[in-house]
């Protein structure tokens, strides 16, 4: 192994080192926030050994894995993500749980699986990464131990998720039978691949739309979003999400799989369904929590323009360009909007689902409520938020590749959304509410101020979105090495 | 003139309005009353001063997003001056028309007003296809919140109403944009959104009426023209004094402004071919909205149906496609914004004092409060287009532009002016003649606060409405660009 492949590694290598550290840690002296520093040291670590990874160029090693400028940009997000959670998830968990190491242990495992996923170019790399994350992840959905919301919600995920996972390793094995390889640029479609060809890579996309949340797979969302304790609600709408979507993307690119117009269609159709009935269906729902999972369906349909785009050009250049783009500003106003509930969940037994508890937001805490109201016009794609540049971009792919159904229905759900997200945004201008519910004293100031940096993050990209273009347009120069 | 300053003074001043509530209770309406006046004395002398027949009063050129060609390009000529400076004036009506109506979060309202007006500003510049929707789009939130916020008893549902009718209209906008800067992409290789670049855009002609609906839909729900048009009376209706002041007054405008600017600018072939169905929308609003004003019973629905009416004219004369027509619509958006916003703020003060908008509630107001009649009639009467006045100038010259092109929907538009007479006329009957009301024992007049700002409109109508010359010159250089005259 030479010292370039070590510092082009060097990220893997510290969160992992990061992770013993805990365990360590952890098995000697039982302290909530010794566990939380330990933890945001090697996260902010792995920031800083970013760069260097980046510059000592793209490495693939060993057919496993690839890191590329587009895998190291997405793990930047992903550890943004884990350390708005674990900050914001502190306080939280004061009040909620007995023992709180683990939590951050499992974070930062997650965190690495979906670190792997983000690099991986062959079925095994693919397969570990995710069940690093998933595996995680159950854990941490059940993780206060009160409440049998969560146990329900994780004893959900934990089915449903595991029979998308073996239904993956099916396609695989499948795959593997007729093109006689893991690696992804090398399991392209043949004239000799038939059926079972077919069939196993429509089993991974089966698979990795159930854990996309896409419509008709995405049942198990609003209960689990509901059911988690609220940060993981938010580690679990940006991270596993963003982890799966650039693996498909990687996937799709490299296998040149949507040359074929059946496959087109079929992401096609997923993704206008999405969009619809993730919308349609987010009318109704009086609990922010189980919103949010259904906007977080719709947004994920809008990401997959960018991934039909791919099959009408012949460079990816801009389709990645988009989605890379869209899924930071998905991060920032989905953690800010989640960041924000478990603020307000901090300090009491049950978590502030209802919209009740946000009535006369404004008035109290203006600041929190000024977030939540960035967050929530930024989802909903209005000017002076990242969410209109980025929503700007999947236009701006639609428009170039003439898709224009995909397009029209990008709109019917932009416009449907708007009705939602301005809910939350009367519901906090409203005055106090008649019947006042529960309301915590504890403020979580730390967490109060995380939210607010991000929602200012929010509008300074999008009233000037050039250097976050600037980096992404440059990290995609070296993607797949 | 420096237009980024003017709008970062705005924006500036809106942020100073909003802190500045810790110091005093009212210090925000006083920071945005001086904000706004310097502001009017500010466009007022870029306007007076600039030397004869100056074409171009400001261009401003800032790299922004260079990825998509996108730059900060803001220009001023004739028409954007006009109406640059009704902005700023009606900015000082909004804050004192409302100076006494909101006790409530005083900082939080001013910072709206002051920055749906800087959105307003840079609507009325913009000369980059995606600034202008950027902008389209910043000058809709304040409002949202102005309305939501302070708005009367439903103004959750009005707020959504306006909020999803502009909105769903700008994302149309935004897909023709779009589809323009790809076309312009496709036969020339260069991704751009400066208006004066794709003005000379090569566009197939099926493909070039699309785009023309796309940007014409936008305009005409923000005009609005039937059958557009439902959010407006919610959205007039509900908001507070200076919300209404400022959507009549200057947020209809816009839309008049982009299908001159942009529908008809951009595609001046296609908007020809779809010119007479385009005048035929206009006569329908003329009509239908003057009906629906006169089945009103509320003050202030009564007047958001007449603007309705009013903004009628507007369509009919722009695309008459003549000298006339476009500057009748011209004349027509800068004196409906003077009589409009004194009606709004007339609605709004008796709201206060009576806490009713219902006519039937009134009567006989004129013996209580007999300069807020003299008030009322001066503005109804000029709504209706009496000759002397702003009104009448604008629109008779659209009539007349219209004569030339098409005579039956002329016709049908001129049946409008009666009905305006109708309506405006029963507007004073039933609010200030008639049985006084008992339960009315007094009623206070309006005070030195109140006429000073009715007697500028009405400065500003009379002179629009004796010498329009000036404003007819102002958009010579305009119509020339446009094809309309030699």
């Amino acid at each position: 192994m030479t010292s370039e492949v070590v510092v082009t590694l060097m990220p893997y290598f510290v969160l992992t080192a990061g992770l013993l550290v805990l365990l360590l840690t952890t098995a000697f002296l039982r302290s909530h926030l010794v566990a939380l520093i330990v933890t945001l040291i090697s996260l902010l670590a792995v920031l800083y050994v970013t760069p260097a990874s980046i510059e000592s160029g793209p490495q693939t090693l060993s057919d496993l894995i690839v890191i590329d400028g587009v895998a190291l940009f997405f793990n930047v997000l992903f550890i943004l993500a884990a350390i708005v959670t674990t900050v914001t998830g502190y306080r939280y968990l004061e009040s909620r749980s007995r023992s709180y190491e683990e939590f951050y242990i499992l974070v930062v495992t997650s965190t690495l699986g979906a670190m792997t996923m983000a690099a991986a170019e062959h079925f095994a790399s693919f397969i570990l990464g995710l069940e690093i994350l998933s595996i995680s992840l159950y854990a941490l959905i059940a993780y206060p131990e009160r409440g049998r919301a969560s146990l329900e919600a994780a004893t959900k995920y934990l089915i449903l998720s595991g029979v998308a996972s073996t239904t993956i390793l099916f396609g695989m094995a499948l795959v593997y039978v007729s093109t006689g390889s893991m690696t992804f640029s090398e399991t392209l479609a043949s004239d000799s691949s038939g059926t079972i060809y077919a069939l196993g890579q429509s089993m991974i996309l089966l698979g990795l739309a159930f854990k996309l949340s896409l419509v008709p797979f995405h049942m198990w969302t609003p209960d689990v979003y509901e059911g988690a304790p609220s940060p993981i609600t938010g580690f679990v709408a940006t991270i596993s999400k963003g982890a799966v979507f650039v693996l498909l993307l990687r996937y799709a690119i490299e296998t040149q799989w949507l040359s074929n117009a059946s496959v087109t269609w079929a992401i096609g159709l997923i993704a206008i369904a999405s969009m619809v009935i993730g919308n349609l269906l987010a009318l109704l729902q009086e609990d922010i929590k189980r919103l949010l999972a259904y906007s977080s369906i719709a947004h994920v349909g809008y990401l997959l323009v960018a991934l039909v785009f791919v099959s009408t050009s012949d460079s990816a250049g801009f389709a990645l360009e988009s989605a890379m783009f869209y899924v930071s500003g998905y991060f920032l106003m989905t953690l800010v909007a989640f960041g924000v509930v478990t603020v307000m969940s901090t300090g009491v037994d049950e978590d502030a689902g209802s919209l009740r508890h946000y009535e006369g937001l404004y008035w109290r805490r203006p600041m929190l409520a000024a977030a939540l109201t960035i967050a929530a016009l930024s989802l909903a794609g209005i000017p002076l938020t990242v969410g209109f540049i980025a929503k700007f971009y999947l236009f701006a792919v639609g428009v170039s590749g003439a898709l224009w159904t995909l397009i029209w229905a990008l709109i019917l759900g932009s416009a449907i959304g708007i009705y939602y997200y301005l809910r939350i945004v009367i519901s906090m201008i409203k005055r106090e509410a008649e019947k006042p519910v529960e309301r915590s004293q504890d403020l979580n100031a730390v967490g109060t101020v995380t939210v607010v940096l991000l929602g200012v993050s929010i509008v300074i990209l999008g009233i000037y979105p050039t250097p976050l273009i600037a980096v992404v347009q440059q990290l995609i120069q070296s993607f797949g090495a | 003139m420096n237009v980024i300053a003017l709008i970062s003074f705005l924006l500036a001043a809106g942020v100073l309005a909003w802190v500045s509530e810790r110091m005093h209770r009212n210090a925000p309406r006083w920071v945005s009353l001086v904000a706004f006046v310097v502001a009017t004395i500010w466009t007022g002398l870029e306007w007076v001063g600039a030397p004869a027949g100056t074409e171009e009063y400001a261009r401003q050129f800032v790299s922004w997003i260079p990825r998509f060609g996108i730059n900060v390009h803001l220009v001023v000529d004739g028409l954007s001056m006009m109406l640059l400076v009704l902005t700023a004036f009606l900015g000082v009506i909004a804050v004192v028309s409302s100076w006494n109506e909101t006790e409530h979060s005083q900082g939080f309202f001013q910072f709206n007003i002051l920055w749906v007006m800087a959105g307003v500003v840079g609507v009325f510049s913009a000369y980059d296809l995606f600034l202008f929707f950027f902008f389209w789009e910043v000058m809709l939130i304040p409002m949202y919140f102005l309305i939501a916020i302070w708005g009367h008893e439903k103004k959750a549902y009005a707020a959504m109403k306006f909020f999803l009718f502009t909105q769903i209209s700008g994302l149309l906008m935004l897909l023709a944009i779009l589809a323009l800067v790809y076309a312009n992409y496709a036969s020339s290789g260069v991704i751009t959104f400066d208006y004066e670049q794709l003005l000379g855009a090569n566009i197939d002609s099926t493909i070039s009426f699309w785009l023309m609906l796309g940007f014409f839909v936008a305009f005409i729900t923000k005009l609005p023209s039937f059958p557009v048009h439902t959010w407006l009376p919610d959205a007039h209706t509900q908001a507070p004094t200076a919300g209404s002041v400022i959507l009549a007054g200057i947020l209809l405008k816009t839309g008049g402004y982009g299908v001159i600017r942009f529908a008809v600018g951009l595609f001046p072939d296609a908007s020809r071919d779809f010119a007479t169905w385009a005048m035929l929308l206009g006569m329908i609003s003329i009509l239908y909205g003057g009906y629906m004003a006169y089945s009103q019973t509320d003050f202030k629905r009564l007047v958001a149906y007449s603007s309705i009416a009013h903004m009628g004219f507007i369509l009919l004369g722009v695309y008459a496609f003549n000298e006339a027509g476009m500057q009748g619509a011209i004349v027509t958006m800068i004196a409906h914004g003077f009589s409009t916003a004194a009606l709004f703020m007339m609605a709004g003060a008796i709201q206060q004092r009576l806490h009713t908008r219902e006519m039937s509630n009134m009567g006989g107001l004129w013996i209580r409060a007999p300069r807020m009649g003299v008030m009322t009639l001066f503005f109804v009467v000029a709504s209706v287009g009496m000759p002397g006045l702003g009104n009448f100038v604008g629109e008779f010259l659209a009539l007349l532009g219209a004569f030339k092109v098409h005579v039956p929907i002329t016709i049908g538009a001129a049946v409008g002016i009666v009905v305006a007479a109708v309506y405006g006329l029963s507007l004073m009957q039933r609010a200030f003649q008639g049985v006084p009301n008992p339960d009315v024992s007094s009623m206070e007049d309006f005070g030195i606060r109140e006429m000073s700002v009715m007697v500028l409109m009405m400065v500003g109508l009379i002179f629009i409405g004796i010498y329009p010359q000036p404003v007819l010159d102002m958009s010579v250089p305009l119509l020339e660009q446009l094809g309309v005259i030699e």
